[in-house]
Protein backbone atom coordinates (compact mmCIF):
# COMPACT_ATOMS: atom_id res chain seq x y z
CA UNK A 1 0.00 0.00 0.00
CA UNK A 2 1.43 3.38 -1.02
CA UNK A 3 0.18 6.66 0.36
CA UNK A 4 0.43 9.99 -1.44
CA UNK A 5 1.82 12.61 0.93
CA UNK A 6 0.80 16.11 -0.21
CA UNK A 7 4.32 17.29 0.67
CA UNK A 8 6.60 14.36 -0.22
CA UNK A 9 4.65 12.56 -2.95
CA UNK A 10 3.79 8.87 -3.00
CA UNK A 11 5.58 6.97 -0.25
CA UNK A 12 5.34 3.41 1.19
CA UNK A 13 2.75 3.05 3.95
CA UNK A 14 5.30 1.94 6.54
CA UNK A 15 6.62 5.52 6.65
CA UNK A 16 3.27 6.60 8.11
CA UNK A 17 1.58 6.24 11.49
CA UNK A 18 -2.13 5.55 11.60
CA UNK A 19 -4.60 7.40 13.77
CA UNK A 20 -7.98 6.40 12.36
CA UNK A 21 -11.26 7.84 11.19
CA UNK A 22 -10.85 11.58 10.50
CA UNK A 23 -14.48 12.52 11.06
CA UNK A 24 -15.01 12.50 14.82
CA UNK A 25 -14.51 16.04 16.07
CA UNK A 26 -13.29 16.60 19.61
CA UNK A 27 -15.80 18.36 21.86
CA UNK A 28 -14.66 21.73 23.20
CA UNK A 29 -12.03 21.22 25.90
CA UNK A 30 -14.27 22.81 28.52
CA UNK A 31 -17.23 20.63 27.59
CA UNK A 32 -18.61 18.45 30.36
CA UNK A 33 -21.01 16.61 28.06
CA UNK A 34 -20.05 13.03 28.91
CA UNK A 35 -22.04 11.54 26.04
CA UNK A 36 -20.22 13.70 23.50
CA UNK A 37 -16.81 12.68 24.88
CA UNK A 38 -17.75 8.97 24.91
CA UNK A 39 -18.86 9.27 21.28
CA UNK A 40 -15.67 11.04 20.29
CA UNK A 41 -13.24 8.77 22.13
CA UNK A 42 -14.82 5.35 21.59
CA UNK A 43 -17.53 5.08 18.96
CA UNK A 44 -16.87 4.69 15.24
CA UNK A 45 -18.86 4.04 12.08
CA UNK A 46 -16.21 1.49 11.06
CA UNK A 47 -17.37 1.43 7.46
CA UNK A 48 -16.53 -1.08 4.82
CA UNK A 49 -15.62 1.09 1.86
CA UNK A 50 -14.13 4.52 1.29
CA UNK A 51 -13.32 6.48 4.44
CA UNK A 52 -11.32 9.58 5.34
CA UNK A 53 -8.66 8.83 7.87
CA UNK A 54 -5.77 10.57 9.58
CA UNK A 55 -2.20 9.43 9.05
CA UNK A 56 1.06 11.10 10.04
CA UNK A 57 4.09 10.96 7.75
CA UNK A 58 6.28 10.00 10.71
CA UNK A 59 9.39 8.96 8.80
CA UNK A 60 9.10 11.84 6.38
CA UNK A 61 7.87 15.41 6.67
CA UNK A 62 5.90 14.56 9.87
CA UNK A 63 2.82 16.27 8.49
CA UNK A 64 -0.61 15.05 9.57
CA UNK A 65 -2.65 14.23 6.50
CA UNK A 66 -6.15 13.05 5.70
CA UNK A 67 -6.18 10.06 3.34
CA UNK A 68 -9.17 8.91 1.30
CA UNK A 69 -8.83 5.11 1.38
CA UNK A 70 -11.05 2.09 0.77
CA UNK A 71 -11.13 -0.36 3.68
CA UNK A 72 -12.51 -3.09 1.44
CA UNK A 73 -9.72 -2.94 -1.15
CA UNK A 74 -6.83 -0.87 0.29
CA UNK A 75 -7.13 1.41 -2.73
CA UNK A 76 -6.03 4.98 -1.95
CA UNK A 77 -7.93 7.76 -3.73
CA UNK A 78 -6.09 10.84 -2.54
CA UNK A 79 -4.91 12.90 0.39
CA UNK A 80 -4.58 16.42 1.70
CA UNK A 81 -2.96 18.11 4.65
CA UNK A 82 -5.05 17.69 7.80
CA UNK A 83 -5.00 21.47 8.25
CA UNK A 84 -6.55 21.98 4.81
CA UNK A 85 -9.14 19.26 5.51
CA UNK A 86 -10.08 20.95 8.79
CA UNK A 87 -10.54 24.22 6.94
CA UNK A 88 -13.12 22.62 4.67
CA UNK A 89 -10.95 21.01 2.02
CA UNK A 90 -12.15 18.09 -0.04
CA UNK A 91 -9.65 15.29 -0.36
CA UNK B 1 -24.71 -40.37 14.30
CA UNK B 2 -22.88 -42.49 16.80
CA UNK B 3 -20.05 -41.68 19.15
CA UNK B 4 -16.54 -41.88 17.80
CA UNK B 5 -14.61 -44.74 19.37
CA UNK B 6 -11.76 -47.09 18.55
CA UNK B 7 -14.29 -49.87 17.94
CA UNK B 8 -16.19 -47.82 15.43
CA UNK B 9 -12.93 -46.93 13.73
CA UNK B 10 -12.02 -50.62 13.51
CA UNK B 11 -15.44 -51.51 12.15
CA UNK B 12 -15.25 -48.81 9.50
CA UNK B 13 -11.71 -49.85 8.61
CA UNK B 14 -13.00 -53.35 7.88
CA UNK B 15 -15.80 -52.09 5.63
CA UNK B 16 -13.80 -49.52 3.72
CA UNK B 17 -15.05 -46.46 5.62
CA UNK B 18 -18.42 -46.65 3.89
CA UNK B 19 -20.45 -46.30 7.08
CA UNK B 20 -19.55 -42.78 8.21
CA UNK B 21 -22.47 -40.38 8.23
CA UNK B 22 -22.55 -36.58 8.33
CA UNK B 23 -21.93 -35.38 11.85
CA UNK B 24 -24.78 -32.88 11.79
CA UNK B 25 -27.99 -32.36 9.84
CA UNK B 26 -28.43 -29.84 7.02
CA UNK B 27 -31.92 -28.52 7.79
CA UNK B 28 -33.91 -25.90 5.89
CA UNK B 29 -34.67 -22.90 8.06
CA UNK B 30 -37.93 -23.09 10.01
CA UNK B 31 -40.32 -20.16 10.04
CA UNK B 32 -39.65 -19.31 13.68
CA UNK B 33 -37.07 -19.93 16.39
CA UNK B 34 -36.86 -18.87 20.01
CA UNK B 35 -33.29 -17.77 19.48
CA UNK B 36 -31.34 -17.08 16.29
CA UNK B 37 -27.57 -16.93 16.55
CA UNK B 38 -25.94 -15.05 13.69
CA UNK B 39 -22.54 -16.54 12.94
CA UNK B 40 -21.60 -20.23 12.76
CA UNK B 41 -18.09 -19.91 14.09
CA UNK B 42 -16.77 -21.24 17.35
CA UNK B 43 -18.53 -18.68 19.52
CA UNK B 44 -21.91 -18.97 17.80
CA UNK B 45 -21.88 -22.76 17.89
CA UNK B 46 -20.71 -22.85 21.51
CA UNK B 47 -23.48 -20.41 22.42
CA UNK B 48 -26.11 -22.57 20.73
CA UNK B 49 -24.75 -25.66 22.45
CA UNK B 50 -24.86 -24.12 25.93
CA UNK B 51 -28.29 -22.57 25.27
CA UNK B 52 -29.59 -26.06 24.61
CA UNK B 53 -27.60 -27.90 27.24
CA UNK B 54 -27.48 -25.48 30.18
CA UNK B 55 -30.66 -23.47 29.65
CA UNK B 56 -32.96 -25.97 27.93
CA UNK B 57 -33.57 -23.67 24.95
CA UNK B 58 -33.41 -26.01 21.96
CA UNK B 59 -35.51 -24.16 19.38
CA UNK B 60 -32.37 -22.41 18.18
CA UNK B 61 -30.88 -21.72 14.75
CA UNK B 62 -27.28 -20.86 13.98
CA UNK B 63 -27.08 -18.91 10.71
CA UNK B 64 -23.76 -19.00 8.88
CA UNK B 65 -23.21 -16.98 5.72
CA UNK B 66 -20.47 -19.27 4.43
CA UNK B 67 -19.59 -22.76 5.56
CA UNK B 68 -19.29 -23.89 9.12
CA UNK B 69 -15.96 -22.98 10.67
CA UNK B 70 -14.86 -21.03 7.59
CA UNK B 71 -14.28 -17.77 9.43
CA UNK B 72 -11.88 -16.83 12.18
CA UNK B 73 -12.29 -20.12 14.04
CA UNK B 74 -10.44 -21.74 11.15
CA UNK B 75 -7.94 -18.92 10.66
CA UNK B 76 -6.28 -18.38 14.02
CA UNK B 77 -3.02 -19.56 15.57
CA UNK B 78 -4.89 -22.00 17.89
CA UNK B 79 -3.52 -20.68 21.18
CA UNK B 80 -5.44 -21.34 24.39
CA UNK B 81 -4.47 -19.46 27.57
CA UNK B 82 -5.69 -17.53 30.58
CA UNK B 83 -2.77 -15.24 31.37
CA UNK B 84 -4.53 -11.91 31.80
CA UNK B 85 -4.05 -9.42 34.58
CA UNK B 86 -7.23 -7.39 35.00
CA UNK B 87 -9.89 -9.11 37.15
CA UNK B 88 -12.68 -8.55 34.60
CA UNK B 89 -10.67 -10.40 31.97
CA UNK B 90 -8.86 -13.03 34.03
CA UNK B 91 -12.01 -14.30 35.73
CA UNK B 92 -13.58 -14.85 32.32
CA UNK B 93 -10.59 -16.45 30.61
CA UNK B 94 -9.99 -18.66 33.64
CA UNK B 95 -13.52 -20.04 33.31
CA UNK B 96 -12.90 -20.53 29.61
CA UNK B 97 -9.71 -22.50 30.23
CA UNK B 98 -11.48 -24.68 32.80
CA UNK B 99 -14.14 -25.46 30.16
CA UNK B 100 -11.42 -26.26 27.60
CA UNK B 101 -9.96 -28.84 29.97
CA UNK B 102 -13.12 -30.93 29.97
CA UNK B 103 -14.30 -30.16 26.47
CA UNK B 104 -13.02 -33.22 24.59
CA UNK B 105 -14.82 -35.55 27.00
CA UNK B 106 -17.95 -33.42 27.01
CA UNK B 107 -18.19 -33.25 23.21
CA UNK B 108 -16.69 -36.70 22.55
CA UNK B 109 -14.55 -35.01 19.94
CA UNK B 110 -10.76 -35.01 19.62
CA UNK B 111 -9.79 -31.35 19.89
CA UNK B 112 -6.08 -32.21 20.11
CA UNK B 113 -6.01 -30.11 23.25
CA UNK B 114 -2.36 -29.76 24.18
CA UNK B 115 -1.52 -27.95 27.42
CA UNK B 116 2.08 -27.49 26.47
CA UNK B 117 2.54 -24.21 28.32
CA UNK B 118 2.61 -20.61 27.16
CA UNK B 119 5.93 -18.85 27.76
CA UNK B 120 6.00 -15.04 27.63
CA UNK B 121 9.61 -13.89 27.29
CA UNK B 122 10.73 -10.69 29.01
CA UNK B 123 13.56 -8.66 27.54
CA UNK B 124 14.17 -6.01 30.17
CA UNK B 125 14.18 -5.98 33.96
CA UNK B 126 11.06 -3.84 33.79
CA UNK B 127 9.31 -6.49 31.73
CA UNK B 128 10.32 -9.18 34.23
CA UNK B 129 8.74 -7.09 36.99
CA UNK B 130 5.64 -6.54 34.88
CA UNK B 131 5.29 -10.28 34.24
CA UNK B 132 5.78 -11.00 37.95
CA UNK B 133 2.93 -8.62 38.66
CA UNK B 134 0.76 -10.27 36.03
CA UNK B 135 1.73 -13.75 37.30
CA UNK B 136 0.71 -12.77 40.83
CA UNK B 137 -2.61 -11.44 39.54
CA UNK B 138 -3.18 -14.73 37.70
CA UNK B 139 -2.41 -16.77 40.83
CA UNK B 140 -4.81 -14.68 42.85
CA UNK B 141 -7.47 -15.82 40.38
CA UNK B 142 -6.44 -19.45 40.84
CA UNK B 143 -4.49 -19.73 37.57
CA UNK B 144 -0.99 -21.13 37.37
CA UNK B 145 1.96 -18.86 36.73
CA UNK B 146 5.70 -19.16 37.26
CA UNK B 147 8.61 -16.86 36.61
CA UNK B 148 11.40 -18.63 34.77
CA UNK B 149 15.03 -17.53 34.84
CA UNK B 150 17.09 -17.45 31.62
CA UNK B 151 18.76 -20.71 32.74
CA UNK B 152 15.41 -22.46 33.03
CA UNK B 153 14.34 -21.12 29.65
CA UNK B 154 17.57 -22.35 28.09
CA UNK B 155 17.04 -25.81 29.53
CA UNK B 156 13.44 -26.15 28.35
CA UNK B 157 13.51 -24.21 25.08
CA UNK B 158 17.01 -24.66 23.65
CA UNK B 159 16.28 -23.30 20.17
CA UNK B 160 15.76 -19.70 21.30
CA UNK B 161 18.45 -17.05 21.02
CA UNK B 162 18.48 -15.73 24.58
CA UNK B 163 21.56 -13.56 24.09
CA UNK B 164 20.40 -11.38 21.22
CA UNK B 165 22.42 -8.18 21.61
CA UNK B 166 19.40 -5.95 21.26
CA UNK B 167 16.67 -8.05 22.89
CA UNK B 168 18.38 -10.32 25.48
CA UNK B 169 15.96 -12.57 27.38
CA UNK B 170 15.95 -11.68 31.08
CA UNK B 171 13.23 -14.05 32.23
CA UNK B 172 9.79 -15.29 31.34
CA UNK B 173 6.29 -15.88 32.58
CA UNK B 174 5.31 -19.55 32.25
CA UNK B 175 1.60 -20.45 32.15
CA UNK B 176 1.63 -24.25 32.15
CA UNK B 177 -2.07 -24.87 31.58
CA UNK B 178 -2.01 -22.81 28.40
CA UNK B 179 -1.32 -24.43 25.05
CA UNK B 180 -3.00 -25.14 21.75
CA UNK B 181 -6.11 -26.89 20.43
CA UNK B 182 -7.27 -28.02 17.00
CA UNK B 183 -9.28 -25.00 15.86
CA UNK B 184 -11.47 -26.68 13.22
CA UNK B 185 -12.21 -29.49 15.64
CA UNK B 186 -13.67 -27.03 18.11
CA UNK B 187 -16.20 -25.83 15.55
CA UNK B 188 -17.03 -29.37 14.45
CA UNK B 189 -17.30 -30.69 17.98
CA UNK B 190 -19.66 -27.94 19.10
CA UNK B 191 -21.66 -28.20 15.87
CA UNK B 192 -22.26 -31.91 16.30
CA UNK B 193 -23.12 -31.58 19.97
CA UNK B 194 -25.50 -28.65 19.36
CA UNK B 195 -27.13 -30.44 16.44
CA UNK B 196 -27.84 -33.47 18.63
CA UNK B 197 -29.62 -31.29 21.13
CA UNK B 198 -31.92 -30.03 18.38
CA UNK B 199 -30.18 -26.86 17.22
CA UNK B 200 -30.55 -26.16 13.49
CA UNK B 201 -27.25 -25.23 11.88
CA UNK B 202 -28.02 -23.43 8.63
CA UNK B 203 -25.09 -22.75 6.34
CA UNK B 204 -24.90 -20.53 3.26
CA UNK B 205 -27.46 -18.31 4.92
CA UNK B 206 -26.41 -14.67 5.15
CA UNK B 207 -28.37 -12.29 7.32
CA UNK B 208 -29.30 -9.24 5.24
CA UNK B 209 -31.49 -7.37 7.72
CA UNK B 210 -32.50 -7.43 11.36
CA UNK B 211 -36.21 -6.84 11.78
CA UNK B 212 -37.82 -4.92 14.64
CA UNK B 213 -41.37 -4.02 15.60
CA UNK B 214 -42.53 -0.38 16.01
CA UNK B 215 -41.45 -0.47 19.67
CA UNK B 216 -37.95 -1.40 18.54
CA UNK B 217 -38.07 -5.00 19.75
CA UNK B 218 -36.38 -7.66 17.67
CA UNK B 219 -38.82 -9.76 15.64
CA UNK B 220 -36.48 -11.74 13.42
CA UNK B 221 -33.98 -11.56 10.61
CA UNK B 222 -34.14 -11.47 6.84
CA UNK B 223 -31.67 -13.79 5.15
CA UNK B 224 -30.61 -15.03 1.74
CA UNK B 225 -32.73 -18.10 2.55
CA UNK B 226 -35.83 -16.18 3.53
CA UNK B 227 -37.25 -14.48 6.59
CA UNK B 228 -36.82 -16.12 9.95
CA UNK B 229 -38.80 -14.97 12.97
CA UNK B 230 -37.11 -14.98 16.34
CA UNK B 231 -37.78 -13.65 19.80
CA UNK B 232 -34.11 -13.14 20.46
CA UNK B 233 -31.16 -12.62 18.14
CA UNK B 234 -27.56 -13.06 19.25
CA UNK B 235 -24.70 -11.70 17.15
CA UNK B 236 -21.47 -13.70 17.11
CA UNK B 237 -19.93 -12.49 13.86
CA UNK B 238 -16.40 -11.57 14.90
CA UNK B 239 -14.73 -9.48 12.25
CA UNK B 240 -17.99 -8.13 10.89
CA UNK B 241 -19.59 -7.06 14.16
CA UNK B 242 -19.81 -3.39 13.18
CA UNK B 243 -21.49 -4.25 9.88
CA UNK B 244 -24.10 -6.62 11.29
CA UNK B 245 -24.83 -4.50 14.37
CA UNK B 246 -25.48 -1.57 12.03
CA UNK B 247 -28.46 -3.51 10.64
CA UNK B 248 -30.07 -2.96 14.05
CA UNK B 249 -28.92 0.64 14.27
CA UNK B 250 -26.13 -0.08 16.74
CA UNK B 251 -22.94 1.94 16.54
CA UNK B 252 -20.08 0.31 18.43
CA UNK B 253 -16.70 1.11 19.99
CA UNK B 254 -15.05 -1.09 17.37
CA UNK B 255 -12.65 -0.68 14.46
CA UNK B 256 -12.10 -3.54 12.07
CA UNK B 257 -8.45 -4.40 11.48
CA UNK B 258 -6.31 -6.90 9.67
CA UNK B 259 -4.09 -9.59 11.17
CA UNK B 260 -1.81 -11.97 9.32
CA UNK B 261 -0.65 -15.46 10.28
CA UNK B 262 1.94 -17.83 8.89
CA UNK B 263 2.78 -21.55 8.76
CA UNK B 264 6.12 -22.97 7.68
CA UNK B 265 6.86 -26.30 6.06
CA UNK B 266 6.84 -29.20 8.51
CA UNK B 267 9.90 -30.16 10.48
CA UNK B 268 10.84 -32.41 13.38
CA UNK B 269 9.92 -31.23 16.87
CA UNK B 270 11.98 -28.19 17.86
CA UNK B 271 9.56 -26.21 20.00
CA UNK B 272 7.49 -27.76 22.78
CA UNK B 273 5.75 -24.64 24.10
CA UNK B 274 3.91 -21.61 22.81
CA UNK B 275 6.50 -18.84 23.01
CA UNK B 276 5.87 -15.11 22.79
CA UNK B 277 8.52 -12.51 22.08
CA UNK B 278 7.68 -9.35 23.98
CA UNK B 279 10.23 -7.15 22.24
CA UNK B 280 8.24 -7.21 19.04
CA UNK B 281 4.87 -8.84 19.75
CA UNK B 282 5.48 -12.16 18.09
CA UNK B 283 4.12 -15.60 19.03
CA UNK B 284 5.09 -19.03 17.76
CA UNK B 285 4.24 -22.67 18.34
CA UNK B 286 4.72 -25.92 16.47
CA UNK B 287 1.69 -27.76 15.20
CA UNK B 288 1.32 -31.51 15.53
CA UNK B 289 2.00 -31.74 11.79
CA UNK B 290 5.38 -30.10 12.42
CA UNK B 291 4.82 -26.69 10.86
CA UNK B 292 5.72 -23.63 12.86
CA UNK B 293 2.61 -21.48 13.31
CA UNK B 294 3.27 -17.83 14.07
CA UNK B 295 2.04 -14.29 13.83
CA UNK B 296 2.66 -10.81 15.13
CA UNK B 297 0.85 -7.47 15.25
CA UNK B 298 -2.00 -6.01 13.27
CA UNK B 299 -1.18 -4.35 9.98
CA UNK B 300 -2.32 -1.22 11.76
CA UNK B 301 -5.07 0.38 9.68
CA UNK B 302 -8.78 -0.29 9.29
CA UNK B 303 -9.43 -3.04 6.80
CA UNK B 304 -12.04 -5.60 5.78
CA UNK B 305 -9.85 -7.24 3.16
CA UNK B 306 -8.54 -10.32 5.03
CA UNK B 307 -5.48 -9.75 2.87
CA UNK B 308 -2.27 -8.44 4.41
CA UNK B 309 0.47 -6.21 3.11
CA UNK B 310 4.18 -6.96 2.90
CA UNK B 311 5.61 -4.61 5.58
CA UNK B 312 4.03 -6.75 8.30
CA UNK B 313 5.32 -9.91 6.64
CA UNK B 314 8.80 -8.45 6.83
CA UNK B 315 8.31 -7.32 10.45
CA UNK B 316 7.10 -10.79 11.46
CA UNK B 317 10.03 -12.48 9.72
CA UNK B 318 12.41 -10.11 11.53
CA UNK B 319 10.88 -10.99 14.90
CA UNK B 320 11.12 -14.69 14.06
CA UNK B 321 14.79 -14.30 13.18
CA UNK B 322 15.52 -12.36 16.37
CA UNK B 323 13.95 -15.06 18.50
CA UNK B 324 14.86 -18.24 16.62
CA UNK B 325 17.65 -17.63 14.12
CA UNK B 326 17.73 -21.39 13.42
CA UNK B 327 14.49 -21.20 11.44
CA UNK B 328 15.86 -18.72 8.91
CA UNK B 329 16.00 -21.21 6.07
CA UNK B 330 12.51 -22.59 6.49
CA UNK B 331 10.03 -21.83 3.75
CA UNK B 332 6.58 -20.51 4.43
CA UNK B 333 3.92 -22.99 3.45
CA UNK B 334 0.90 -20.77 3.94
CA UNK B 335 0.18 -17.22 4.90
CA UNK B 336 -3.21 -15.61 5.33
CA UNK B 337 -5.05 -12.62 6.75
CA UNK B 338 -8.11 -12.32 8.91
CA UNK B 339 -10.56 -9.60 9.87
CA UNK B 340 -10.48 -8.56 13.55
CA UNK B 341 -13.09 -6.51 15.34
CA UNK B 342 -10.83 -4.45 17.59
CA UNK B 343 -12.50 -2.74 20.52
CA UNK B 344 -11.29 0.57 21.85
CA UNK B 345 -9.93 -0.97 25.06
CA UNK B 346 -8.71 -4.27 23.62
CA UNK B 347 -11.20 -6.39 25.59
CA UNK B 348 -14.22 -8.22 24.21
CA UNK B 349 -17.94 -7.49 24.53
CA UNK B 350 -20.56 -9.99 25.74
CA UNK B 351 -23.64 -7.96 26.43
CA UNK B 352 -27.26 -7.13 26.27
CA UNK B 353 -27.93 -4.04 24.14
CA UNK B 354 -30.29 -1.07 24.04
CA UNK B 355 -32.34 -2.99 21.45
CA UNK B 356 -34.71 -5.37 23.27
CA UNK B 357 -34.07 -8.92 22.12
CA UNK B 358 -30.68 -8.20 20.59
CA UNK B 359 -27.53 -9.55 22.23
CA UNK B 360 -23.97 -8.82 21.28
CA UNK B 361 -20.92 -11.05 21.35
CA UNK B 362 -17.97 -9.47 19.58
CA UNK B 363 -14.93 -7.27 19.75
CA UNK B 364 -12.69 -10.28 20.31
CA UNK B 365 -9.76 -8.36 18.88
CA UNK B 366 -7.36 -11.11 17.87
CA UNK B 367 -7.89 -13.27 20.95
CA UNK B 368 -11.24 -14.89 20.36
CA UNK B 369 -10.20 -18.50 19.89
CA UNK B 370 -9.13 -19.19 23.47
CA UNK B 371 -12.38 -17.64 24.66
CA UNK B 372 -14.64 -19.93 22.61
CA UNK B 373 -16.07 -22.12 25.41
CA UNK B 374 -16.28 -19.32 27.97
CA UNK B 375 -17.81 -16.99 25.43
CA UNK B 376 -20.49 -19.50 24.51
CA UNK B 377 -21.13 -20.27 28.18
CA UNK B 378 -21.58 -16.61 29.18
CA UNK B 379 -23.37 -15.49 26.01
CA UNK B 380 -25.91 -18.32 26.34
CA UNK B 381 -26.59 -17.16 29.90
CA UNK B 382 -26.89 -13.53 28.76
CA UNK B 383 -29.42 -14.50 26.07
CA UNK B 384 -31.40 -16.94 28.21
CA UNK B 385 -31.64 -14.75 31.32
CA UNK B 386 -31.51 -11.35 29.64
CA UNK B 387 -28.72 -10.28 31.96
CA UNK B 388 -24.92 -10.64 31.99
CA UNK B 389 -23.33 -13.72 33.48
CA UNK B 390 -21.44 -12.75 36.66
CA UNK B 391 -18.21 -14.00 35.07
CA UNK B 392 -18.55 -11.75 32.02
CA UNK B 393 -20.27 -8.86 33.79
CA UNK B 394 -17.35 -6.54 33.20
CA UNK B 395 -17.36 -7.27 29.46
CA UNK B 396 -20.63 -5.38 29.06
CA UNK B 397 -20.98 -2.86 26.26
CA UNK B 398 -21.92 -0.04 28.62
CA UNK B 399 -18.47 -0.07 30.21
CA UNK B 400 -17.44 2.45 27.58
CA UNK B 401 -20.14 4.87 28.74
CA UNK B 402 -19.31 4.56 32.43
CA UNK B 403 -15.52 4.71 32.36
CA UNK B 404 -14.97 1.02 33.21
CA UNK B 405 -12.90 0.04 30.19
CA UNK B 406 -10.67 -3.03 30.50
CA UNK B 407 -7.48 -1.76 28.92
CA UNK B 408 -5.16 -4.71 29.46
CA UNK B 409 -2.36 -3.19 27.36
CA UNK B 410 -2.78 0.30 28.79
CA UNK B 411 -2.59 1.95 25.38
CA UNK B 412 -5.86 3.90 25.43
CA UNK B 413 -8.57 4.10 22.81
CA UNK B 414 -6.33 3.27 19.86
CA UNK B 415 -7.37 -0.17 18.60
CA UNK B 416 -4.34 -0.75 16.39
CA UNK B 417 -2.09 -0.62 19.47
CA UNK B 418 -3.90 -3.34 21.46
Amino acid sequence: MRIPCPVCGERPSEEFTYRGDARPVRPPMDSSDQGAWVEYVFFRDDERGRIKEQWQHTIGCRAWIVVDRDTASHEVHGSELARDAAEGGQA
Amino acid sequence: MSEYSVFQLLRETLRGHTGWRPAWRDPAPKERYDVVIVGGGGHGLATAYYLAKEHGITNVAVLEKGYLGGGNVGRNTTIVRANYMLPGNERFYSKSLALWEGLEQELNFNLMMSQRGVLNLAHTDGQVDMFARRGNAMRLHGEDAEIWTPEEIRRHVPMLDLDNARFPVRGALMHRRGGTARHDGVAWGYARAADRLGVDIIQNCEVTAIERDPQGRITGVDTTRGRIKAGKVGLAVAGHTSQVAQMAGLRLPIETHLLQAFVTEGLKPILDQVVTFAAGHFYISQSDKGGLVFGSSLDGYNSYTARGNLPMVEHTAEAAMSLMPCIGRLRLLRHWGGVMDMTMDGSPIISTTDVPGLYLNGGWCYGGFKATPGSGWCFAHTIARDEPHPISAELRLDRFMTGHELDEAGTGAQPNLH
